[in-house]
């Protein structure tokens, strides 16, 4: 069901033997697996425990990013292990929205040319590839060993943050905008906006429809902010528990 | 380094955030653990000095993350209710549109 009934008066947090878990009154919170619901950082606990304590007459799943993310980490539903979240995560540089260049409209061409150049830029550098762009319809060709540096750096991620950047990707639709966001190299409006530019190109142009463009528009910027929070609060050494986080 | 506007901007509007979003019984938005947890970092990383400064950029970074989730959560689910909230209509309320009504079966249907 997409809604149901707040059914608890208090939300509150406690510390159990594989890390922090959610209470709503007396009941442990579960996943939609039946496992116990346990957070390695205290900070994502009291995150994912604000969600449950936002809600108010009716439990709104669709806007508890941070809860959604927290299951999928826990019941792995996709089955996949490291090795294919990461080729999964850099396959999606092969057709990376700030690679995918038009060459018409000239104004778009030109806007995308001014405004992904230097996130592209800022990638190469940062990681030291060549990657480059494409107004090809098969994408920009990606040399192999760029790949391999951007497999080796999301490598050193444990599996619950790599869900995360795995899911930021998947909603961006960009390698290159998701690592500029973990790196803190733009903000999550900013990511967005790059994410979304012929979009905000066309709606410069021809005006922009609320029930559909903002609202696709602050929920991307909600996952991508969710998303983007999970990765940094799953990889933080001082207040994360290891043991739960083994690969 | 992403630009993020001044640190106490972005704690003001994260309480503002964290306000809005109290649903419990009557109690402060002072009361819960977000606040509180909230609260402490920024005064913790109050006092600026080089080797603390990656830090409290990074605590800045995640401040402002969190700002744009609970902002763009309150705006979609506002937009939501507006404009899809109202769910589908009645098989007879699709009737009417179109001038039918539909037919009484006292029995159920066949």
């Amino acid at each position: 069901p997409a809604e149901r009934k707040r059914f608890y008066q208090n939300v509150s947090i406690s510390q159990g033997e594989g890390g922090f878990e959610i209470n709503l009154d007396h009941r442990k919170l579960k996943t939609p697996q039946a496992k116990l619901f346990t957070v390695p950082s205290e900070a994502l606990a009291v995150a994912v425990a604000t969600e449950w304590d936002s809600q108010k007459d009716t439990i709104k799943f669709y806007t508890m990013h941070l809860t959604t993310l927290c299951n999928t980490a826990l019941d792995n539903p996709t089955q996949r292990n490291k090795t294919q979240l990461i080729r999964a995560a850099v396959k999606f540089l092969e057709t990376d929205t700030v690679c995918y260049r038009v060459e018409e409209p000239a104004a778009l061409a030109e806007l995308q040319k001014n405004e992904w150049d230097p996130v592209v830029a800022w990638a190469e550098e940062r990681y030291n590839v060549v990657i480059g762009s494409s107004t090809s319809i098969l994408g920009p060709n990606i040399p192999a060993s760029t790949k391999e540096t951007f497999v080796s750096h999301l490598a050193s991620y444990n599996m619950w943050a790599l869900q995360g950047i795995e899911y930021v990707i998947t909603q961006l639709k960009s390698l290159i905008l998701s690592m500029g966001l973990i790196d803190r190299h733009i903000t999550v409006e900013k990511a967005v906006l790059l994410s979304r530019l012929e979009e905000e190109y066309q709606i410069q142009r021809w005006g922009s429809v609320e029930w559909a463009h903002d609202y696709d528009l602050c929920e991307l910027r909600a996952r991508a902010a969710a998303g983007t929070l999970f990765v940094h609060l799953c990889s933080e050494s001082s207040t994360v528990k290891h043991k739960l986080l083994q690969d | 380094m992403a630009a993020l506007g001044s640190p106490l901007g972005t704690l003001r509007a994260l309480l503002r955030e964290l306000r809005c979003a109290s649903g419990g019984a009557g109690r402060s938005y002072r009361d819960t653990p977000a606040y509180r947890h909230i609260a402490s970092a920024f005064r913790a990383h109050r006092v600026t000095s080089e080797k603390l400064c990656r830090a409290r950029q990074e605590l800045h970074f995640q401040a402002a993350t969190y700002l744009c989730l609970l902002r763009s959560v309150r705006e979609h689910a506002a937009l939501h209710q507006e404009y899809h909230g109202r769910g589908e209509r009645s098989p007879e309320e699709v009737a009417g549109l179109v001038g039918f009504r539909l037919p009484q079966q006292p029995g159920g249907k066949g």
